[in-house]
C-alpha cells in the first residue's frame, strides 16, 4: 500500500437555503482512486472547481469522505483517534501565504507545529533551524513575516510543515497568488525537499510549467480523474488537455503545432531545450 | 497612509530593562501603580518620581517617547484637574463668580495630576521595553492561576497574538479597499462627522467579509498543523527567570517598602501628637 491511497472517494457539498433545507448536492469529488508511493512527486492538475483542492483536504483529514476511504501511511482518515497522527504525517501548505502564518516572527511560525505536537524546547529549535535551512530562509529567521515577499512567505509556510517531520507534504495551489519569481522559488524549494529529504510531495496547481518535474500527474475535471500518467504522457495529448480547458506550456504547444503541420518531432516536448534538440536532429538528418 | 500606524510602541534598544522577563515588568508595573495609590504625600511622590526617573535612565529609551503616551490623556488630565480645583469644598483662595478654588482643591488636583502622569509614564516604560509578543507570553504565564476558575488563559493569549499578527494585514487591506473605492468616486474626506461615518460603511462591509474569510483559512491552517488548544503544548521560547529577574523583583519590593515608609508611616509618626 502506498503512502496515500484513496478508494472510491466521494465527497458531496450540501448546499442549504436560509431555513436549512437542502437545496442541492454538489459532488466535488467523484469516485477517485489514487495511489501514491513514498518519495514520489505527484502533481494534481485541474481547472477551477475541478475538485482538486477538495481532494487535497481529504489527505490532511480536514474533510472526511462522504463515501469511500482515504488511507494516509496506512491509517484510515475516518478513524478519529488517528486524526492528529495523520495531520502530522501529511503536512499541508495552503494557497494564501498571509492566512497561514501564525507567528509574528519567522522562526516562531516554523516552531508552531512542533509546539503543538509537544516536542521538547531544545528539539524545536533544532527542527526550526534545519527546516528553515532546507527552504533557504534561515537568514530571515528573525524577520517579521509581514515584511517578506509572497514567495518567501510560502517558503516559510513550507518550513513550518517540514518542522513537523511529515512523510508527505500536500501543497494546495501554493503559487496561485505569487508572481513568476515567487513561483519559481517555491517550486524549487519543493523539488529540493523531494530530492534531498525524500518527502513525498503532492502539488496541486493549474500552472502547467510546474508539473514537468513530477513523477506522475493526475488531471482532474468535474471531480473525476480524467488523465493519469507521466508529464510526457499527459503533454502528448494536447487536444485532450485543451478540451479540459487547461493551458499547455508554449513550447509543448509549438511542438504540437509543428508536428501537426508535418515536421517529424516527438510528442510531449516539455522544455525549450528538448525542442531545440529535436529541431537540430531534424536539420541534421 | 494607514500602514504608518504602528501597534504597540516598542522601542528597540539593548538595556537590562529590555532583557528582563516580561512577568517581572508586568508585576513591577502593577506594584508601581499600587505604590502611587498607597502614598498620599509629596515625599512619597518624590520617591516614586526618583525611582521612575532611574528606571527610564536604565532603559535607555529617550524621554520624549514617554511623553508621547501622555498626549492621549491630556483631556482626561485637564478634566480631572479642573473638577478637583473647583469642586473640592474648603478654604477659598480665588473666587470667580460662583466658583471658588480652594486650598484643598489645589492640593488634591496636583496630587491627582502627578498620579496620572506617573501612572501613564510608568506603564509606557513597560510597553516601550517589551515586544507585544513577550507581553502576551508574560500575561499568559501570570494569568495561569486563573485556570482553576475556568478562565481560558491560553486561548485568550493566542487570540491576542493572532490579533497582533493580523492588524498590519487588515490595515493594508483597509488601505487597498479605500483606494479602490476612491478610484470609483467614493469620498472619505469631506462632509460632517455623520457623513464621514456613513461613508465608512461601504469600507467596513468588505473588510469584515475578508476578515472572516481570513479567520476561516487561518483556523484551517492551524488545525492542519495539529493545533488543539493549550493542552500538551510545549513552548519554543519558554519564559525562564534569570538572576537579573530576581534582582529586579527585589528592587521593586524594596522600592515599595521605601515608598510606604516615606509616604505613609514616617509622616504619620512625626505628626502624631
Amino acid at each position: 500500500m502506498g503512502i496515500i491511497q484513496t478508494s472510491k472517494l466521494v465527497f458531496e457539498y450540501i448546499r442549504r437555503d436560509e431555513e436549512g433545507n437542502v437545496e442541492g448536492i454538489t459532488r466535488a469529488v467523484d469516485e477517485v482512486d489514487i495511489d501514491v508511493q513514498p518519495g514520489q512527486f505527484i502533481a494534481i492538475l485541474g481547472h477551477n472547481g475541478s475538485g482538486k483542492s477538495t481532494l487535497a483536504k481529504h489527505i490532511n483529514a480536514i474533510l472526511f469522505p462522504t463515501e469511500g476511504t482515504v488511507w494516509v501511511d496506512g491509517m484510515d482518515t475516518g478513524d478519529e483517534t488517528k486524526i492528529w497522527d495523520i495531520r502530522q504525517r501529511a503536512g499541508m501548505v495552503f494557497q494564501n501565504p498571509d492566512n497561514q502564518i501564525i507567528g509574528q516572527v519567522v522562526e516562531e511560525d516554523v516552531g508552531f507545529g512542533p509546539e503543538n505536537m509537544g516536542i521538547p524546547t531544545k528539539e524545536i529549535w533544532e527542527r526550526v533551524k534545519e527546516s528553515l535551512k532546507a527552504v533557504g530562509m534561515y537568514e530571515f529567521r528573525k524577520h517579521s513575516p509581514n515584511k517578506l515577499s509572497g514567495g518567501q512567505k510560502q517558503r516559510v509556510s513550507i518550513a513550518g510543515v517540514i518542522a513537523m517531520h511529515p512523510k508527505c507534504i500536500i501543497l494546495d495551489e501554493p503559487t496561485a497568488m505569487l508572481d513568476p519569481n515567487g513561483r519559481k522559488e517555491v517550486i524549487r524549494a519543493v523539488r529540493a525537499l523531494n530530492d534531498v529529504e525524500k518527502v513525498t510531495a503532492v502539488l496541486i496547481t493549474h500552472y502547467m510549467e510546474e508539473i514537468i518535474y513530477a513523477d506522475k500527474v493526475f488531471v482532474m475535471d468535474k471531480g473525476h480523474i480524467e488523465m493519469e500518467g507521466t508529464p510526457r504522457e499527459i503533454f502528448s495529448q494536447v487536444d485532450k488537455l485543451k478540451s479540459l480547458r487547461l493551458d499547455v506550456p508554449q513550447v509543448t504547444l509549438l511542438a504540437h503545432e509543428l508536428k501537426k503541420s508535418g515536421l517529424d518531432i516527438p510528442e510531449g516536448i516539455l522544455t525549450i531545450k528538448e525542442l531545440t534538440e529535436a529541431l537540430e536532429d531534424l536539420r541534421r538528418s | 497612509m494607514l500602514r504608518d500606524i504602528t501597534l504597540g510602541q516598542y522601542y528597540q534598544s539593548d538595556s537590562v530593562i529590555h532583557r528582563l522577563d516580561p512577568r517581572v515588568k508586568l508585576s513591577g508595573t502593577i506594584i508601581f501603580i499600587i505604590s502611587l495609590f498607597v502614598v498620599n504625600n509629596f515625599i512619597g511622590y518624590a520617591i516614586a518620581g526618583l525611582f521612575l526617573a532611574w528606571v527610564i535612565k536604565v532603559s535607555k529609551v529617550p524621554f520624549r517617547f514617554m511623553v508621547k503616551g501622555m498626549k492621549s490623556i491630556v483631556m482626561l488630565l485637564v478634566i480631572t484637574v479642573v473638577f478637583n480645583l473647583f469642586l473640592t469644598p474648603g478654604e477659598a483662595v480665588v473666587t470667580v463668580w460662583k466658583l471658588k478654588i480652594t486650598k484643598e482643591g489645589i492640593e488634591i488636583a496636583v496630587k491627582m495630576a502627578i498620579r496620572l502622569v506617573f501612572l501613564i509614564i510608568g506603564s509606557s516604560v513597560m510597553t516601550l521595553t517589551t515586544t507585544p509578543n513577550n507581553l502576551t507570553d508574560g500575561l499568559e504565564s501570570l494569568m495561569k492561576p486563573f485556570k482553576i476558575f475556568h478562565v481560558p488563559v491560553h486561548e485568550v493569549a493566542m487570540m491576542m497574538a493572532i490579533a497582533l499578527r493580523f492588524i498590519p494585514i487588515l490595515l493594508e487591506e483597509t488601505d487597498k479597499i479605500m483606494k479602490a473605492q476612491i478610484a470609483r468616486g467614493a469620498d472619505f474626506e469631506s462632509g460632517n462627522l455623520v457623513k464621514k461615518a456613513k461613508s465608512l460603511v461601504p469600507l467596513l462591509v468588505p473588510l469584515f467579509i475578508s476578515a472572516f474569510r481570513r479567520a476561516n483559512d487561518l483556523a484551517m491552517a492551524m488545525e492542519a498543523r495539529c493545533y488543539r488548544g493549550g493542552e500538551h503544548r510545549t513552548k519554543m521560547k519558554p519564559l525562564q527567570y534569570k538572576k537579573r529577574d530576581g534582582l529586579a523583583y527585589l528592587t521593586v519590593f524594596l522600592y515599595l517598602a521605601v515608598c510606604i515608609l516615606g509616604g505613609r508611616i514616617l509622616p504619620g509618626l512625626f505628626m502624631a501628637p
